[in-house]
């Protein structure tokens, strides 16, 4: 008789289960990995490599095809000169070849050294050439009455190039200039100090407004829930409308916030708020606040609603007054969720990039880690420097989800 | 808070506190105090209110303000079986205070060189209902003399609450109100007076012309139909990719689902503009920037986590029963899922398409990347456009109008689904 066990292993009904599981996720996952990990790794390759802007479009010969001599009537003389030049002035092009069909109606006389005719196909072979290399083709021909009538577009029959360019995206070269460029000198310590300024007083500000304005509401009365969906405009607006809305009231010339500080005496001269620092930062990290108080006030407002009245009632027959209950009672409630949302908003925020470019462009003191992608990649059109500080923004990622996973995720479900 | 309650207490007993708490604990203290904060505040709510509705400047004073709100403060604690003198007596003294600050120092409410008399009457009128009338309501319940330490906390939570609800719906209204009025004003109002908030209605439709021009000279038909053909479509793509994803990881076994659910919450967390960098570089080299196509390629993987992850929460919270009943009648798992979840989450699939609706719409970074040609301009890319200082600012704010009402008028009409998507799994900004 063989010993009742439980069965070891999957047996086929959870393999088909698990093979069904794997073919609902796998759109996902093949979709996935196309816009994320690659590009994540892409990322990682490119920020080792001296890419510029310019670099996106590998060096390609050019050329310009046209007929000089101006020929006249019938049987003149002429010139068909084909230009050509590399459109990198530093990159070198291997093996260029040319390929033309010499319009009806020229004759050709003789023809360069460097190039062969065949029936009526021109072709060239160039060799290698130089970065900013310019090269010309003269072919002596004899026009035709007919061709001169016909007044044939050299354009129409354009001439094909051939050349292969070192594409340095793809090639092995690579070098440690970007970080060394991202790390060194002040900047990079500047950026962080405002980065982490941001983050954390972003942060900790609108959990404390969110959970200001979640006891606001945590009480039944008419128009609470007008009120509610009012404190969460910020949130819902386009972030693009409320940051020029914000650009518009805090103008130093025409906003109506200067108008009105000085006229209550506030201040004696116009205020350039998201021009100046420290003010600048000061400005981002408030806009921050009142854009995302809404959401923490959200998760706060539902995690209220759902302890029981019966703690309070108990509280209120044992005489604690509103402030204990709130201490005592309330916060330890509200701790897991607090918890998680600051730890969520807090890499979220650090990841925020929109609301300051659109405010500041990164100027006056404002620029986070996540604009300085943008600005090394496009402003300063260093690609390969952009990706060093995308990769160090993906470490310090890598270390607060550890974090997160860590501490929170037991949390509240999540 | 040292001392907490004990249970041998009678109900509503005083608990004491030491030192300064101990002072403030008397209603004679407090009650001047809070109105004396009540009445500062109101001076400024006083002065921003008039100033904005008549365009004319006013100036807070806030010595007279403190010394009017003590005086009403004092004024509006309970009788308690005090005599008339003993009542009104500090009260007209203080109240005598403030008058004579305003005389010799400042009013509470100080006019401007342009504020006219009439706006200074209403400024007064407003600034002393605002101040006196809610006052008694604050301090209901504090007692003249020593208060329970319960009795002194409702009237500060009274006061925060009052001010609470000032300052969120100063903070939310102002801009947004801004937004509406700038855009139906024209260059000439807008530089003349930045206070006056005050909208023209004797104009009619004329009001509207910056939205007018924005429709026929800038394209923004086009742009609207775009932004809503992408949103729309994001939102398809998203619940095709996820519905079937979030059931697997909710319902079915299969190993590393842990491990699966742990990557799209990361995956979640990675900054776009990490990811725009490379998608820029490849969309560049391959022809894909400028396309609608391209844009819808990227768009649905940034909310297909988010979907994911919203709508697995969901599908676990539903009774695995139903499904198992509908799998011994002979249904397969994708009859099941078609016939009994799909229908049970009805709601979700709402908050869910809501949510990723409201990310297609407002989503910037990369419309502003990606997109370069004004045919193809997604609503935010085109409002991105107006901010030259070619284009006057009313157009900018009439572009931010149209690309706001939309998400508005979808989130009032569904607020229910809309706060429950957010509540669900909207950690992302």
């Amino acid at each position: 008789m063989t010993a009742l066990e439980p069965p070891k292993g999957t047996g086929p009904l959870g393999r088909r289960e698990a093979r069904l599981a794997w073919g609902l996720l796998l759109p996902t996952i093949t979709i996935v990995s196309l816009v994320v990990i690659l590009p994540l790794l892409s990322i990682f390759w490119i920020s080792f490599k001296p890419v510029g802007l310019a670099d996106l479009r590998p060096p390609a010969p050019v050329v310009r095809e046209s007929v000089r001599g101006r020929p006249e009537a019938d049987g003149d003389a002429a010139t068909l000169q084909y230009r050509l030049r590399n459109s990198s002035q530093d990159k070198p092009i291997l093996g260029v070849t040319l390929t033309d069909e010499i319009p009806e109606g020229l004759t050709v006389g003789e023809i360069d050294p460097r190039c062969t005719l065949d029936g009526r196909t021109l072709f060239c072979d160039l060799g290698d050439w130089e970065g900013g290399q310019r090269e010309e083709i003269e072919i002596p021909v004899v026009v035709s009455g007919a061709f001169l009538d016909a007044g044939v577009d050299l354009d129409d029959s354009p001439a094909g190039l051939t050349g292969r360019a070192e594409n340095i995206l793809t090639n092995l070269d690579f070098t440690l200039e970007n970080f060394v460029r991202v790390f060194d000198g002040d900047e990079f310590w500047g950026v962080l100090w405002v980065t982490i300024f941001y983050t954390v007083f972003g942060t900790i500000g609108a959990l404390v407004m969110g959970l200001f304005a979640a006891m606001l509401l945590d009480k039944s009365f008419r128009g609470q829930g007008i009120l509610r969906g009012l404190y969460l405009f910020p949130y819902v607006a386009p972030v693009i409308a409320v940051a020029f809305t914000w650009v518009t009231l805090f103008d130093p010339f025409s906003g109506s916030a200067n108008a009105l500080l000085i006229q209550m005496g506030v201040t004696d001269g116009a205020i350039n708020f998201f021009g100046e620092r420290p003010l600048a930062l000061i400005m981002v990290t408030v806009f921050e606040i009142w854009r995302y108080f809404p959401l923490s006030f959200l998760f706060i407002l539902a995690r209220m609603q759902s302890i029981p009245d019966d703690m309070y009632e108990a509280a209120d027959m044992d005489g604690a007054s509103p402030f204990q209950k709130f201490w005592y009672l309330s916060m330890p409630q509200l701790l897991g969720i607090l918890s998680v949302l600051f730890l969520l908003r807090f890499i979220w925020t650090f990841n925020k990039f929109d609301d300051i470019f659109l405010l500041t462009g990164g100027n006056a003191g404002t620029r986070t880690l996540t604009v300085n992608v943008y600005e090394q990649a496009f402003a300063i059109s260093n690609i390969g420097a952009g990706a060093a500080v995308a990769v160090v923004i993906f470490c310090c990622l890598l270390l607060f989800s550890f974090v997160f996973f860590k501490y929170i995720s037991r949390e509240e479900g999540l | 808070m040292t001392d907490t309650p004990t249970t041998d207490r009678p109900v509503g007993a005083a608990v004491r506190h030491g030192g300064l708490f101990a002072t403030l604990q008397y209603g004679y203290v407090a009650g001047p105090l809070i109105g004396a904060l009540w009445a500062v505040t109101m001076s400024v709510v006083t002065c921003v209110v008039v100033s904005f509705a008549t365009g004319q400047g006013m100036a807070p004073g806030l010595l007279a303000s403190l010394a009017v709100g003590a005086a009403a403060g004092f004024g509006a604690l309970p009788a308690d079986g005090r005599n008339a003198a003993a009542r009104w007596g500090p009260t007209a003294a203080v109240a005598a205070l403030a008058v004579l600050i305003s005389l010799v120092w400042a009013p509470p409410v100080i006019p401007r060189d342009t504020t006219g008399t009439g706006t200074l009457i209403a400024a007064w009128a407003l600034f002393l209902a605002s101040t006196i009338l809610p006052l008694p309501r604050i301090l209901r319940g504090l007692p003249h003399g020593s208060a329970t330490r319960h009795e002194f906390e409702a009237a500060v939570i009274r006061f925060l609450t009052g001010f609470g609800y000032i300052f969120f719906t100063a903070i939310v209204a102002i801009p947004f109100y801004v937004m509406v009025m700038t855009s139906l004003k024209n260059q000439q109002q807008l530089l003349q007076n930045p206070l006056d908030f005050t909208i023209d209605l004797s104009q009619g439709w004329g009001l509207f012309r910056s939205y007018r021009e924005l429709f026929t000279d800038f394209n923004f038909g086009d742009y609207l139909f775009t932004s809503a053909v992408v949103s729309v479509a994001t939102v398809i793509l998203t619940l095709l990719f996820s519905v079937p994803g979030a059931y697997a990881v909710a319902r079915l076994r299969f190993r590393g689902r842990a491990a699966f659910s742990r990557s799209i919450l990361l995956i979640y967390m990675v900054p776009m503009i990490v990811l725009a960098l490379p998608i820029y570089i490849a969309f560049s080299m391959t022809g894909l920037r400028n396309s609608i196509a391209g844009i819808l390629m990227i768009y649905p993987v940034t909310t297909i986590p988010v979907a994911l992850y919203m709508l697995q929460g969901y599908f676990r919270g539903l009774p695995a029963e139903v499904e198992e009943a509908g799998l011994m009648d002979g249904l397969s798992r994708l009859a099941v899922i078609w016939k009994i979840t799909l229908p049970l989450s009805l709601p979700a699939m709402a908050s869910v398409s809501l949510y990723v609706f409201m990310i297609a719409w407002n989503e910037f970074l990369l419309a502003f990347m990606l997109l370069d040609d004004p045919s193809k301009f997604t609503l935010t890319r085109g409002i991105a456009s107006l901010n030259s200082s070619e284009v006057p600012r009313q157009h900018l704010m009439a572009g931010a109008v149209i690309a706001t009402v939309p998400v508005m008028v979808l989130f009032l009409g569904l607020e229910r689904f809309m706060t429950k998507g957010l509540t669900a799994g909207s950690v992302k900004g």
